[in-house]
């Protein structure tokens, strides 16, 4: 389907760029309205170009915080979504990577039923279950914790689904040859399996840390104390929870730092995670 | 170094499917036993089940007087080289050799020795720090040789190992692997559906049909005397011909000299004389259909008069008769095999 033909190729271009637009242009609104001073945007006018405040604005929110507007210093926030970001990503894909272990390689009864019951599970997001589990949570006394943070949303479908499909690709001659290696199950599993995972893994990881560090709704339920705040749920507390006009201003300048740690996670394991969807190393 | 003893050995699959269905087989200390026959034979389930990547359903499986029935594959003393070679991709070949070694508490010098010694013995001394995608399908194959010949086993199992490899490399590997297991006397048990390379290899030939045993004895007894209709056709190539004892009897050609019971008359293409032999022999008379000269020999395709089978005929170098001419062909009666299409098998006499 390659053409070497000017028009297709000005049109895909074209298309390709508006895309791109549409896509970073609230990204750059956003970058541009962290550099102005507070009053501007009252004005209803939105400037397109750098404003003078850049580093009073960051500064301001990294360091000071607005305690008035909800906002505690980022770092902390920053921090926290950190914590629950890594913890979500670890957890669900050690967890995946044994649950799909166990329902490809090994017989049992009802693994097929285990297995639907998991995929299943897909259909049932946060959100859908979010009273009982809130309840559940609530009864160990784990609100305000990392683990309440974290803990319920770890289970994940979509991994095990992934790394089932994975392993079923793995040639069986590969765990015979194991065996006859004198390979136990979990030594095949730590020897041949997880290597051979290990772009696979990366993809999780960053689909998985991005999933965690975007977490809004679950957060902003079962934290009350400011230390275990999230940097998502705090930008909706920046918007709502001063009595005055929203300081877009600092919003915007607290919007772009948690942007940045998604953003540089797949930078790094950009690489891996573009071979662990794409091609399989076999 | 062992004998291995399969008594009796059934292989039941949960859905009921019978794969192998009482097999016996005494393999000596350093015998070379090929197992042939059609896919779907249980030549593979049997040697999968020697080396116990399957459950024995039934009889007892020893090796080097050991019962190994419910041994795991790494107790076994064996070590398997598998069709699609079964490499570890993110190993070097030297990891993949070390590997079994190292589950096995192998001392690191020890391990070092072994792989050196099967590397040089393998000619991949040169690629061991290399990954096995890196290889060629010929360097592969040695490297998964290379795997079982480090462990030292006391037998042998492979599984087709040659059928991923192109012609020329398959034979080039066959007589490796024959030098090899002949220089180090290990038992042996080679699973292939090509009956050339299984004639070549075997001290001892396995034919399989149907998860039974149809015939066990050295490559030339199996040529020169099939005892089942089925070894008869699938044993040498082309396939041995079937005459009919209706028919000679109709053309006046039945020799008085096959034993009474039999009503099919095997006959080998080589068989098929094309001038008179001094010895006894009977003649048939057909027409050339297609002539199909294949270098060294040709193959003569002709139908016989009267009921036009193709009777296939080889000769040693160019046919100089055109297609469509009238051919008589001769063979002589020591070279017929008697067999009973009812019970399948040769009639002795």
């Amino acid at each position: 389907m390659v053409q070497n033909d000017r028009f297709g190729t000005f049109l895909a271009h074209l298309i390709l760029i508006l895309g791109v637009g549409i896509v970073v242009f609230p990204v750059y609104v956003a970058v541009i309205a962290s550099t102005h001073a507070p009053g501007t945007f009252l004005q209803g006018v939105m400037p397109l170009l750098p404003g003078s405040h850049a580093i009073e604005n960051y500064s301001e929110v990294i360091f000071q915080g607005r305690s008035t507007a909800g906002a505690p210093p980022i770092g902390l926030m920053l921090w926290n979504s950190f914590v629950m970001a890594m913890m979500i990503a670890v957890g669900k894909i050690a967890i995946s990577l044994l649950s799909a272990f166990a329902i490809v390689y090994f017989r049992f009864r009802f693994r097929i039923f285990f297995f639907w019951i998991i995929f299943i599970t897909l259909m049932l997001p946060v959100e859908v279950r979010i009273v009982p589990t809130f309840e559940v949570v609530a009864n160990l006394n784990l609100l305000n914790t990392y683990a309440g943070l974290t803990i319920p949303l770890i289970a994940s479908a979509t991994a095990t689904f992934l790394f089932r499909q994975f392993f079923m690709t793995v040639p069986e001659e590969m765990l015979e040859a194991a065996r006859v290696d004198g390979a136990g199950p979990m030594k095949f599993f730590r020897d041949i399996l997880l290597p051979l995972s290990v772009t696979n893994i990366a993809a999780m990881f960053v689909i998985m840390f991005i999933y965690g560090w975007n977490q809004y709704l679950w957060p902003l339920l079962i934290t009350s104390d400011e230390g275990y705040y999230t940097v998502v749920m705090g930008i909706q507390r920046m918007v709502t929870g001063a009595d005055s006009e929203p300081l877009w201003h600092l919003v915007m300048a607290t919007v772009v730092l948690a942007a940045l740690p998604p953003i540089l996670v797949i930078l790094f394991m950009q690489r891996l995670f573009v071979k662990g969807l794409t091609e399989t190393e076999k | 170094m062992a004998r291995i003893v399969m008594d009796d050995l059934h292989k039941v699959y949960p859905g009921g499917v019978k794969a192998v269905t009482g097999i016996s087989l005494d393999i000596a200390d350093g015998e070379m036993i090929v197992l042939v026959g059609p896919s779907g034979c249980g030549k593979s389930t049997l040697l999968r089940m020697v080396a116990g990547l399957e459950t024995i359903t039934g009889g007892t499986l020893s090796i080097g007087d050991r019962v190994v029935n419910t041994l795991e594959p790494a107790d076994r003393d064996i070590a398997m080289v598998f069709q699609n070679y079964a490499l570890y991709p993110h190993m070097t070949v030297y990891n993949n050799l070390a590997y079994g070694l190292r589950n096995q508490g192998v001392a690191k010098p020890e391990i070092e020795r072994r792989v050196q010694e099967a590397a040089a013995m393998l000619q991949i001394g040169d690629y061991l720090q290399r990954k096995p995608r890196a290889l060629s399908g010929g360097q592969r194959q040695r490297v998964a040789m290379g795997r079982a010949l480090v462990r030292e086993p006391s037998a042998f199992l492979f599984d087709e190992p040659l059928s991923n490899l192109d012609a020329k490399l398959r034979v080039q590997m066959r007589v490796e692997i024959r030098q090899l297991q002949k220089r180090l006397g290990t038992t042996s048990l080679y699973v292939t559906h090509d009956q050339l390379e299984a004639l070549t290899l075997a001290d001892r030939l396995v034919v399989l049909n149907a998860g039974r045993i149809e015939q066990v004895g050295t490559p030339m007894e199996l040529y020169q005397r099939p005892e089942t209709l089925f070894v008869a056709g699938f044993i040498g190539s082309p396939a041995m011909n079937m005459i009919e004892m209706g028919y000679l009897r109709d053309r006046g050609a039945a020799p008085s000299t096959l034993p009474a019971g039999t009503d099919l008359v095997g006959m080998r293409p080589d068989d098929m004389l094309l001038s008179a032999p001094a010895e006894p022999h009977l003649s048939l008379s057909g027409r050339v259909m297609l002539l199909e000269p294949a270098g060294a020999e040709s193959h003569i395709y002709v139908s016989l008069d009267g009921n036009d089978q193709p009777i296939t005929v080889r000769i040693p170098g160019l046919p100089t008769m055109q297609e469509g001419a009238a051919i008589t062909l001769h063979v002589p009666l020591g070279a017929l095999h008697p067999f009973n299409t009812a019970s399948g098998r040769r009639v002795s006499g």
